[in-house]
């Protein structure tokens, strides 16, 4: 989907947009090929064995905002690759790629909508885009949605999707838990409910932060969610994970979350939720 | 030769005078005077030129001065409060209330442990979620005595196990960010050693944060970024130095408002005099913050915290 060009240009290199869709996709899990239309039909689940395939922030929305209600804030003023990092490949290099893959400007997506009819701010992470990371970016484009959130006293909806913090923007990364978590607190002092959606994975720097302060907290069925990865527990303290671990169900066991849904029903769950709080009369 | 060599040579010479004046009851404080004060300017040249890896080392030397005997010596009494009430006690991070010129403050701590069994315990410094779940309940107290906030900091990182996921560990850190977000008081940051991360800035969102000189904080450790972006560990030298870790580098990146100075070889070369550095630095920050009205303060903090990394429109 081609993205509205006038905004980016000033930041982006090339034009953003995403590379064309192919019609068949196979199922990683079952190898399965499945026609693109019936596995969007489907919710992204392959058909045959069931499995959860990645959703992108745009289908995040799409699938949660009443079609057509969507209208994405405006992109931020950001220090490109604040500290001019390079590993394998230069940071920067690997942000054009990301965009040009993604279609996207950073790992996440915010805008007003409404779902059910009730006015939200909402806003979608995208794994696919660095894994989801927060960088700067990232911090900022969620700093301005919860704060219009409660300037407009709407509630802020968050799907999360992410591996924890950018690694290339270092402790500025790090840095961007403590601004979501401010930018958190506003939307108490504002009054104003904040709802996150879990999915696979929320982990890291993210879940341990705006990821874990939600009023209301739904985890995807098939979410993953955990603070270290299952490798780094591993390899760190040499213990065997028990079966099960850091799914939704583990959470939803230990505390963690609300409810566990399927992505089928995430909408109708999330205007269950909003009407609680927003009414509908 | 190295200056590492000539310093070695210079600390044998300066241990022998020092042993022949005793042995035989010669006066030798003058010589002993001259090669002394060649020592101290010899580290000081050394240790001005740490690359980012070497000062990661000195931060996580297990010698450096951290934990319970630091509070110690730096508070005139402490008194230690255990336990977050559901789950459990945790060694790793401890805290309670002191008294540092004479005023109340609350103090949390990362406790990496003297013996080695009080290591293992401490799980070298890495708490575990009852520990920020403690934190966070510690910070409550504080915040309905309306008490400053003082926290020391020297962790490798949250400790990732199977117990602490259970108990939630994301989430109290993420209560602890918020929780220190609020404090309806001043808040000072030390970063002693290593500032490992989620487990660091768990304790960090302070008023002011400030870092010894050799002290690191860093969104990852530098193997941690090796392995995953170049895949292979042995570039954790040059991760070292991309990250910015260094007291120095996130001095220039604003996001510490003060480095405060070693003594000569390093931090756990003077324990007494680390420990008086660190002090003066503390009251002297609490003292600026205390002249604040409470509204202010948490304006400040909370623009601090909401524009880091980004523009601030308010500039």
């Amino acid at each position: 989907m081609p993205i509205r060009r006038d905004k980016r240009e000033r930041y982006v290199e090339v034009e953003v947009s995403a590379p064309p869709e192919p019609l068949w996709v196979r199922c990683e899990s079952c190898g399965e090929l499945i026609f693109r239309r019936k596995l969007q039909e489907n919710y992204y689940i392959c058909p045959r064995c069931g499995a959860y395939f990645f959703l992108s922030a745009k289908e995040r929305i799409s699938a949660l905002a009443d079609e057509g209600t969507f209208e994405e804030f405006p992109i931020p003023v950001i220090p490109e690759d604040p500290l001019a990092f390079s590993d394998q490949i230069p940071y920067k290099e690997r942000l054009r790629r990301a965009r040009e893959e993604t279609g996207l400007f950073e790992a996440v997506l915010a805008g007003t909508a409404k779902v059910g009819g009730i006015p939200v701010v909402l806003a979608a992470m995208d794994f696919r885009f660095i894994g989801g990371s927060m960088g700067v970016g990232v911090g900022e484009i969620l700093r301005q949605a919860m704060e219009r959130a409660a300037q407009g006293k709407k509630p802020f909806v968050l799907v999360v999707s992410s591996g924890g913090a950018r690694v290339q923007e270092g402790i500025l990364s790090l840095l961007q838990m403590a601004k979501v978590v401010a930018a958190r607190d506003g939307l108490a002092a504002a009054g104003v409910p904040y709802i996150a959606l879990l999915t696979y994975p929320s982990t890291g720097g993210v879940l341990a932060s705006i990821g874990s302060l939600a009023d209301v907290t739904i985890a995807e069925e098939g979410a993953l969610i955990g603070f270290a990865g299952p490798r780094v527990i591993e390899q760190t303290t040499g213990e065997r994970l028990p079966p099960g671990f850091q799914t939704a169900k583990f959470a939803l066991e230990h505390g963690m979350v609300d409810a566990i849904v399927p992505r089928a029903k995430l909408k109708e769950e999330l205007v269950r939720v909003l009407s609680v709080f927003m009414g509908t009369s | 030769m190295t200056d590492e060599e000539r310093l070695k040579i210079l600390e044998e010479k300066a241990a022998e005078l020092r042993r022949l004046a005793q042995e035989n009851g010669l006066d030798l404080s003058s010589e002993i005077a001259v090669l002394e004060k060649k020592i101290a300017e010899l580290k000081k040249a050394l240790f001005a030129e740490l690359s980012p890896w070497e000062r990661v080392q000195l931060a996580r030397r297990p010698d450096r001065p951290s934990g319970l005997p630091f509070v110690q010596a730096l508070c005139e009494a402490f008194y230690e409060l255990r336990g977050d009430r559901v789950l459990g006690d945790d060694p790793a991070l401890r805290g309670g209330f002191g008294k540092l010129r004479g005023k109340t403050v609350a103090i949390l701590f990362h406790h990496r442990g003297g013996t080695p069994e009080e290591q293992r315990l401490a799980r070298f410094g890495m708490a575990s979620a009852h520990g920020y779940w403690k934190a966070k309940r510690i910070m409550e107290v504080a915040g309905r005595l309306k008490l400053p906030l003082v926290t020391l900091i020297n962790t490798p990182g949250a400790y990732p196990g199977v117990q602490a996921e259970s108990h939630n560990i994301a989430g109290a850190i993420a209560s602890c960010i918020w929780q220190m977000l609020r404090h309806p008081a001043p808040t000072v940051s030390v970063i002693l050693g290593e500032g490992g991360s989620g487990g660091a800035i768990a304790l960090a969102t302070a008023d002011r944060l400030l870092m010894l000189e050799n002290a690191t904080y860093s969104v990852i450790s530098p193997e941690g970024a090796a392995s995953i972006l170049w895949k292979d560990a042995k570039f954790c030298q040059e991760a070292a130095e991309k990250l910015r870790l260094t007291a120095a580098e996130l001095k220039r990146l604003g996001v510490v408002d003060e480095v405060i100075p070693e003594p000569p070889g390093g931090a756990h070369a003077d324990f007494g005099q680390t420990v008086a550095l660190v002090r003066e630095a503390l009251l002297r920050h609490l003292e600026e913050l205390s002249s604040l009205p409470l509204d202010e303060l948490l304006r400040l903090r909370y623009n601090r915290y909401r524009y880091v990394g980004s523009p601030n429109p308010a500039n």
